[in-house]
């Protein structure tokens, strides 16, 4: 089993409710994340402002932030090697990458299009 | 005293800074040590006086206090206890992540949320370790955890994520992961604070109008998460006696006295005490051992007090109009007047015949309802934060938390319960206001705090919308945060008053400011006693002591600084308010 590794920016709340605005796609990937971890998808979350040693820790990581920024950030590795930067995944590409089935595009909740909304 | 009467095991003193809960929790823990009793006194106050009190070094460990046997004492400094906090989660990290990242997560931990979490953790041992407190028969706190933080506690879906696993979703809960104690012990803590026959909390209030409304609040809130063992002490009111024919202390105490007729209907059933305003600092035993008992009369003659060289309002009003225009933001912590100063900057600048936009939020709304269509040049809109507040929440629950099961929708709301959220709302309304600040004047009697507009920045979200929706049309756009930080645009007026309390909270805050890259333009400290020319010898004595602390505001917090004098009338209405900006230096003769 392949393991999905989440590196989040520095949340004061990872609901997001802090921001100038609720941020949908922390809503509606926490969800998915959750919906991962029932299909038995080994998946982890790390907040940044939480947790900065499991990024120091992690040579990837941290070198992405050195070329990127904070700012960069959501970073989301596959077994170690980058899978996708600078957004969230969909609940289809967690699929994809933990070889699951696709699931049905109406549990991806409404930010499953190419636009959050 | 009501609530010393029978005291349970543990006794919390709660009201806003200044009020007077440190002085109150001394001379609670003197008087009950004093009838054989055991007592813990533990103070979070950052101006923690309470070693100098009873002459000893206390800091945070159990101290004895030796003149007052069965006294001991503990003080808590919940900044350092945040601070700590931080250091343990960004230290290990520094000089390996980039700088720029090690700032974030520094921010990102500078919330009232880390502080007052971070306090609740050093509370907690004391409020369930029997064997740090079993030899007490009595603990003191000159403070209490506010709902928001006790609600988070109790709510059980906050745990299910947060502890088990070290991470979660509930945002405020956050800093928890990294603390020490057990989720056990924090439940403990809570039950302990819900239970009547183990906690009493003490209300600590002024006989002012806006101060009880706010106590009304508190006591709702707190009310309603099950602290229902709750006494109301009236502190520093003006006896009677004192006023002699003073007509500054005549209208004090008169005012005192329809506030306290008129208390709020939660209030009103409450038991409830009353203390007579002190001469002085209450340093020292014999000081606190008489704030308990029957105020005895002023007999001394007092000297008056020298007449202030400090600026009137009048002349920064001066300096305001030269620019013709700009965006005015008075800050400071609640009940220090900033409606007030608000609505005399706005009406001297309206009187001068410039265009102005008073936007207020406060919730009494009389001042707007009296100020509206009395100048010409005077426009008067009022935010209800309550009501901005409940649409944004409503808003946010319905659009994105519509898709959460139970368990994640109890996150979400009490997520929106934070107080991070009415700042953000109330913001949101205000920033539509703030565009007109090219053209008028916009004088704003409300602002988010330093933290806040950092977190709304850093996420760059605001920026990316406003270039979204105005940049497609081809306009020239500026964020509210740019706005705010360019001295140009923005002028931000901190309001404070002359007392210890207050003034290192309005420094705390200045520091929050800059830290965004907003630097503070002016102070006001209002409400002084020294610069009413009081006749009453009780309040020359309290102008007197006033005196320090605003000769520590000019030398050590502000490069520009007027004194408004306490009044006699409430400030109501365009004549009196014209008033609070006249004086020496006004700008009259324009």
């Amino acid at each position: 089993m392949k393991t999905i590794q989440i590196f989040d920016p520095a949340l004061c709340c990872s609901t997001g409710v802090c921001g100038v605005d609720v941020d949908q796609q922390l809503v509606a990937f926490a969800a998915d994340v959750d919906w991962a971890r029932q299909q038995g998808v080994q998946i982890e979350r790390f907040n940044l402002a939480q947790e900065p040693l499991a990024f120091a820790g992690n040579a990837t990581v941290k070198a992405f932030l050195e070329r990127s920024g904070a700012e960069a950030l959501p970073l989301i590795l596959l077994d170690g090697e980058v899978a996708l930067a600078g957004r969230y995944p969909q609940r289809a590409e967690l699929a994809r990458w933990a070889g699951l089935a696709e699931p049905a595009a109406a549990d991806t909740g409404c930010c499953s299009g190419k636009r959050c909304c | 005293m009501h609530f010393l009467t029978n005291p349970p095991r543990f006794l919390f003193f709660t009201g806003k800074g200044g009020v007077g809960k440190t002085s109150l929790a001394c001379a609670s823990a003197v008087r009950l040590a004093s009838t054989g009793l055991r007592v813990l006194l533990v103070s979070t106050d950052p101006a923690s006086n309470v070693g100098q009190v009873f002459g000893v070094g206390i800091g945070n460990r159990i101290t004895p206090i030796a003149d007052v046997p069965g006294l001991a004492a503990l003080e808590i400094d919940p900044q350092a206890a945040a601070q700590a906090y931080r250091d343990r989660i960004v230290g290990p990290v520094r000089g390996v992540l980039p700088p720029a990242v090690v700032n974030s997560i520094e921010e990102q931990l500078s919330g009232a949320c880390t502080t007052e979490i971070a306090a609740f953790d050093e509370f907690t041992g004391l409020l369930t370790d029997s064997q740090l407190t079993g030899v007490f028969d009595h603990v003191i706190f000159d403070t209490a955890p506010t709902g928001h933080t006790i609600r988070l506690l109790q709510l059980p879906g906050a745990w299910s994520g947060f502890l088990a696993e070290g991470r979660g979703d509930a945002s405020c809960l956050g800093p928890l992961a990294g603390l020490e104690k057990q989720r056990e012990q924090y439940q403990a803590a809570v039950a302990a604070l819900a239970d009547a026959a183990r906690t009493r909390l003490v209300l600590v209030a002024r006989a002012q109008e806006a101060t009880l409304r706010e106590v009304a609040r508190t006591h709702a809130e707190l009310a309603g998460i099950g602290l229902g063992q709750q006494y109301l002490v009236i502190n520093g009111v003006l006896p009677a006696a004192e006023t002699g024919d003073d007509p500054l202390a005549l209208a004090i105490a008169a005012r005192e006295t329809s506030a306290l007729a008129a208390l709020p209907a939660g209030l009103a059933g409450l038991p409830r005490d009353s203390i007579a305003l002190q001469p002085g600092n209450l340093v020292g035993l014999p000081a606190l051992q008489q704030l308990l008992q029957p105020a005895v009369p002023c007999a001394q003659e007092v000297a008056a007090v020298p007449v202030l060289p400090h600026p009137s309002l009048g002349s920064l009003v001066d300096a305001l109009a030269e620019h013709g225009h700009g965006l005015i933001m008075l800050m400071g912590k609640g009940g220090v007047g900033k409606t007030t100063v608000a609505a005399a900057i706005a009406a001297e600048l309206a009187r001068r015949g410039h265009a102005v936009h008073l936007t207020t939020s406060d919730p009494a709304a009389h001042l707007g309802d009296t100020l509206a269509g009395e100048l010409p040049d005077l426009a008067v809109s009022r935010i209800d934060p309550v009501a901005e507040t409940e649409r944004y929440r409503q808003h946010v629950l319905a659009s994105k938390g519509a898709g959460l099961d139970a368990a994640g929708r109890a996150l979400l709301e009490e997520d929106l319960r934070s107080p991070c959220t009415e700042e953000i709302a109330v913001f949101q309304a205000f920033s539509r206001i703030i565009r007109e600040a090219g053209r008028k004047f916009v004088v704003m009697d409300t602002a988010p705090t330093g933290h806040t507009l950092l977190l709304l920045d850093a996420t760059g979200a605001y920026h990316r919308e406003v270039a979204r929706q105005m940049g497609a049309a081809g306009l020239h756009f500026t964020t509210p945060m740019m706005q705010l930080q360019d001295p140009a645009q923005t002028r931000v007026i901190i309001v404070t008053l002359a007392e210890t309390t207050p003034v290192l909270e309005a420094a705390a805050l200045q520091a929050d400011l800059r830290r965004a890259g907003i630097e503070p333009w002016a102070w006001v400290i209002n409400q002084s006693v020294a610069a009413a020319a009081p006749g009453a010898p009780l309040l020359r004595l309290r102008a007197h002591k006033e005196l320090a602390e605003i000769d520590k505001v000019m030398a050590q917090h502000a490069t520009r600084c007027a004194v408004l004098p306490l009044l006699a009338e409430e400030p109501v209405g365009i004549t009196r308010l014209l008033r609070l900006c006249a004086g020496a230096g006004s700008g009259q003769a324009d």
